[in-house]
């Protein structure tokens, strides 16, 4: 619906010195496609807040740092002149109006007339199919309905683009996982561009349009979501997105050699591989790449989750099959998908 | 466990509940018998002077609440340094007995008060109202705003900044929030530090006591029922009602905003 | 443009309040220390009226702080106990007790005061004691000490603690003063301070219930007012400052939140309430 008015966002030479001097953000030159969605994904005081709350309008950036919408410099503007929507982590919906009201507020600012604004709302409260709940008070809906009517309300205004900071955050994680495909469609049907805050990795991926991985204040990535999973640019990333084996070891004539055993890598000047949990799998002895001892065997429902000691710093994260046991102690037979091993 | 209770309860039903029960009494032991009761309505002088404190206290709750609610967030919101000693001075008038507080206004407003001295310096002649209703206003005022500040600060640091921010988001600007957001989220501390300060401004005795003769408030009134008319019975009656009525308010604000402030009341 | 002059406005109001609630009280004191305060600062600084005060009025100032102390242990005697039965009863009658304790305070001082009289004026032994005041000062604190000890109580997981310490073998009285006392302390302490200061201050009710044999502070404040000079009545008043402000600084510096106890990311609230009950000047 909103598509026609999709707006680029840009940032340039933005950085956040607050004022005790805690550095937020590091310089930042960000160009948001006009209708995409990106996910700002990092622990928190990587700065990912900062930088929506600059692209929002309740921060400014340092002197030299500019905004602009399509453009346009809005780095001057507040929140409030800036047509965003916006979706708190808390909702931040008023306690004392009704869930209409709440929807209603930002056309009732634009002294929008009467019979308008009710159809909007009514339009509103349809798309995220809450109607029922119009006339409730805010104290008497779940946390998910309120999270239904805080994108309701900063939708109903129109807005240029919509802001999203860790909206699921407050949710169990049963709901999340509902409500995280139902704004996946939402975003999808609006075409609007979007910033998205969370600290949840299966968020970032099911979300993203693209993914900006942030820490300490500065950008680690910034790609696609499969991009980010399987070329992790860093370290960081590599820890942060899923999980990560790490095997320390030099390349020989036959591959690269570790604890544990060979891994098929050929090129040389490595000293560290990085590879998958899902890219081990558990074979016989003759053909494994290496081969180590079970130290915990953890039972999911869906698999089975083993550390493998190998010799090396940290146990190898490894999944088997659900249904078959693994004893501690164990000797383990492995082998690594060699489109799986990465370096950095 | 319950015997705990004991020595606090008998000592409240000997010395609070049997005298207030005695009071009432009196109270309709007086030469217009029970109808001391209504004399509050139906004798003009008291009838008046019933009014006169229920304008003053009406009028020193709306002020201080207005300007307190405005201090009180400036206070919360902005940090500099020195604020909390600021804070901890402005607050001590809270714990004055009513006549300092008159005496703080006559140093203020009487004969030889600042503002008289300051218009003498500046050619206007002696300026006095200290001993007026105004006065009595002006040291009503002067204990109320500390407490309405305190409240109105305490009610600030609890709201939700991420509201205002959501209004603004919404299109909102200052006056939007102020009347959506602010005055809404301080409502039920507003309410309570209200009733508290009408309360007090009608139970007043001391301030008016200090300021004196010209000043017709209830509390005068039953004191002068008391000492000088020897009208035993009419000071009591006088009394009790005027409890009543002070309890009233009290209980009637504490429904009003909810239980969530109770505890200031 | 607009931002700025709502900010100036604010701040011009919030100088001019700190204005109206400081200043009165600084003249105060320099009137206590001026030679001749019509005449002015010129006329000198000194301490002629302090002493003064202090040679004709020390007896109010002694009885006060005695009737205060005495007002105190009344208040340990009867109120910690009681806030403790209010707080492990915490059913319908215990919230009406407490609703009842705290009507001495909602009901004007001089209602309180003539019933006492009412009721007990005709006993002329305690009529004309020093007893008879401080009945009337306790009924006035005891919901401040009862509030306060129970709004300590209320954040402490007091079942647990007990059964803790008797599933040690500690009886209830052994419970009480080893586990229960220790862990109220700061609720006792501010509302001891708040009672000192309470009824070192109180006059509404005093000055119905005092004979010219048992003055108090405030009652001798009322009197100096009323028939001496400015200067005197300052001087008084400047005592009666030293006296209770350090009171009042104790109960602020209690209300400020510990940092041990708090979590520094989430930079919990300084409470600012000192006294959350009416007091009717």
């Amino acid at each position: 619906m909103n598509s026609d008015r999709a707006i680029s966002i840009c940032l340039q030479g933005c950085s956040k010195t607050f004022l005790d001097g805690t550095r937020a953000l590091e310089p930042l030159n960000l160009e948001i496609v006009a209708g995409e969605t990106l996910v700002l994904l990092g622990p928190s005081g990587c700065g990912k807040t900062t930088t929506l709350r600059m692209i929002a309008g309740l921060e400014h950036p340092d002197a030299g740092g500019t905004v602009l919408f399509d453009g346009e410099d809005v780095t001057a503007l507040g929140i409030e002149e800036r047509n965003i929507g916006m979706v708190f982590q808390s909702y931040a919906l008023f306690p004392n109006m009704t869930v209409a009201e709440n929807v209603a507020y930002g056309l009732r600012i634009q002294k929008m007339r009467k019979p308008q604004m009710q159809e909007r709302v009514r339009e509103m409260l349809a798309m995220m199919r809450i109607e029922a709940l119009a006339e409730r008070r805010i104290d008497q809906i779940s946390g998910g309905q309120r999270q239904r009517v805080a994108l309701a309300r900063a939708l109903a205004v129109r807005p240029r683009a919509l802001l999203l900071d860790e909206p699921l955050t407050a949710l169990d994680a049963q709901l999340r996982d509902v409500l995280r495909v139902e704004i996946s469609q939402l975003l999808h049907d609006l075409k609007m561009t979007t910033v998205y805050v969370t600290h949840d990795q299966a968020e970032a991926m099911a979300l993203g349009d693209r993914i900006m991985v942030m820490s300490h204040g500065r950008v680690e990535q910034l790609g696609a979501p499969r991009e980010i999973y399987h070329q992790p640019a860093s370290a960081f990333v590599a820890g942060f997105v899923g999980s990560m084996n790490r095997l320390r070891g030099r390349v020989g004539t036959d591959g690269f050699d570790c604890a544990g055993g060979r891994l098929s890598w050929h090129t040389p000047g490595v000293e560290e591989i990085l590879f998958r949990p899902e890219d081990v799998r558990i074979v016989e002895a003759p053909v494994a790449d290496l081969t180590g001892r079970v130290t915990a065997s953890v039972f999911l429902g869906e698999r089975t989750q083993l550390l493998v000691d190998v010799g090396d710093a940290a146990p190898l994260v490894v999944f088997a099959d659900a249904r078959k046991a693994h004893r501690v102690g164990e000797t383990l037979h492995m082998q690594v998908d060699p489109c799986g091993l990465l370096t950095l | 466990m319950i015997g705990m209770l004991v020595p606090a309860a008998a000592f409240f039903a000997v010395f609070f509940i049997l005298p207030m029960f005695r009071l009432f009494l009196v109270g309709g032991s007086g030469a217009s018998g029970w109808a001391a009761y209504m004399a509050i309505v139906t004798d003009h002088s008291y009838f008046s002077s019933l009014l006169a404190t229920f304008g003053v206290a009406l009028i020193t709750t709306l002020a201080s609440l207005l300007i307190g609610s405005i201090v009180g967030v400036f206070l919360q919101r902005h940090r500099f340094p020195g604020r909390r000693a600021l804070v901890a001075l402005i607050t001590l008038p809270m714990a004055f007995p009513g006549v300092v507080v008159g005496f703080m206004v006559i140093m203020l407003a009487g004969r030889q008060g600042l503002i008289s001295q300051l218009s003498m310096a500046l050619g206007g002649g002696r300026v006095v109202f200290a001993y007026s209703l105004v006065g009595l206003f002006l040291g009503y005022l002067y204990f109320s705003l500390p407490r309405t500040i305190l409240t109105v600060m305490a009610a600030t640091e609890k709201l939700d900044p991420k509201l205002e921010e959501a209004a603004r988001s919404l299109g909102a600007g200052p006056w939007h929030i102020v009347r959506d957001v602010i005055l809404p989220g301080l409502k039920p501390a507003l309410i309570s530090a209200g009733a508290i300060c009408f309360a007090t401004a009608i139970g007043a005795f001391g301030t008016a006591f200090t300021l004196a003769t010209r000043i017709n408030v209830l509390p005068m009134v039953i004191y002068t029922e008391f000492t000088l008319s020897a009208n035993i019975a009419m000071a009591a009656a006088l009394s009790f009602v005027l409890g009543a009525l002070t309890w009233t308010v009290l209980a009637l604000a504490r429904s009003a905003a909810g239980n969530t402030v109770a505890a200031a009341a | 443009m607009f931002r700025k002059s709502l900010f100036v406005a604010q701040l011009c109001l919030t100088l001019l309040v700190c204005l109206f609630l400081i200043v009165p009280m600084l003249l105060s004191v320099l009137a206590g220390l001026t030679e001749n305060y019509f005449v002015g600062l010129s006329s000198g600084l000194t301490f002629r009226w302090v002493i003064q005060v202090w040679q004709d009025y020390s007896d109010t100032i002694f009885r006060s702080v005695w009737i205060a102390l005495a007002c105190l242990a009344v208040n340990l005697v009867l109120g910690v106990p009681a806030a403790y039965a209010l707080r492990r009863a915490n059913n319908r009658w215990a919230r009406a007790f407490e609703e009842l304790l705290v009507l001495p305070i909602a009901v004007p001082g001089l209602a309180t005061a003539l019933a006492l009289i009412a009721a007990y004026g005709g006993w002329s032994a305690l009529r004309t004691s020093w007893l008879f005041i401080l009945i009337g000062h306790v009924l006035f604190t005891l919901p401040f000490m009862v509030r306060s000890v129970l709004a300590v109580l209320g954040s402490i997981d007091l079942e647990t603690l007990e059964e803790g310490a008797a599933s040690l073998g500690a009886r209830f009285m052994q419970r009480f003063f080893h586990v229960v006392l220790p862990n109220c302390r700061e609720g006792i302490l501010t509302g001891a301070l708040m009672v000192l200061t309470l009824s070192m201050g109180e006059f509404n009710m005093t000055w119905l219930l005092h004979t010219p044999f048992t003055k108090t502070l405030p009652v001798g404040l009322a009197d100096a007012y009323a028939s001496l000079r400015l200067e005197i009545g300052s001087a008084y008043t400047l005592l009666f400052f030293l006296m209770i402000v350090p009171l009042l600084l104790a109960m602020q510096f209690l209300a400020r939140p510990r940092g041990k106890s708090r979590n520094a990311a989430t930079g919990k609230p300084e409470s600012q309430s000192i006294i959350k009950e009416p007091v009717t000047p």
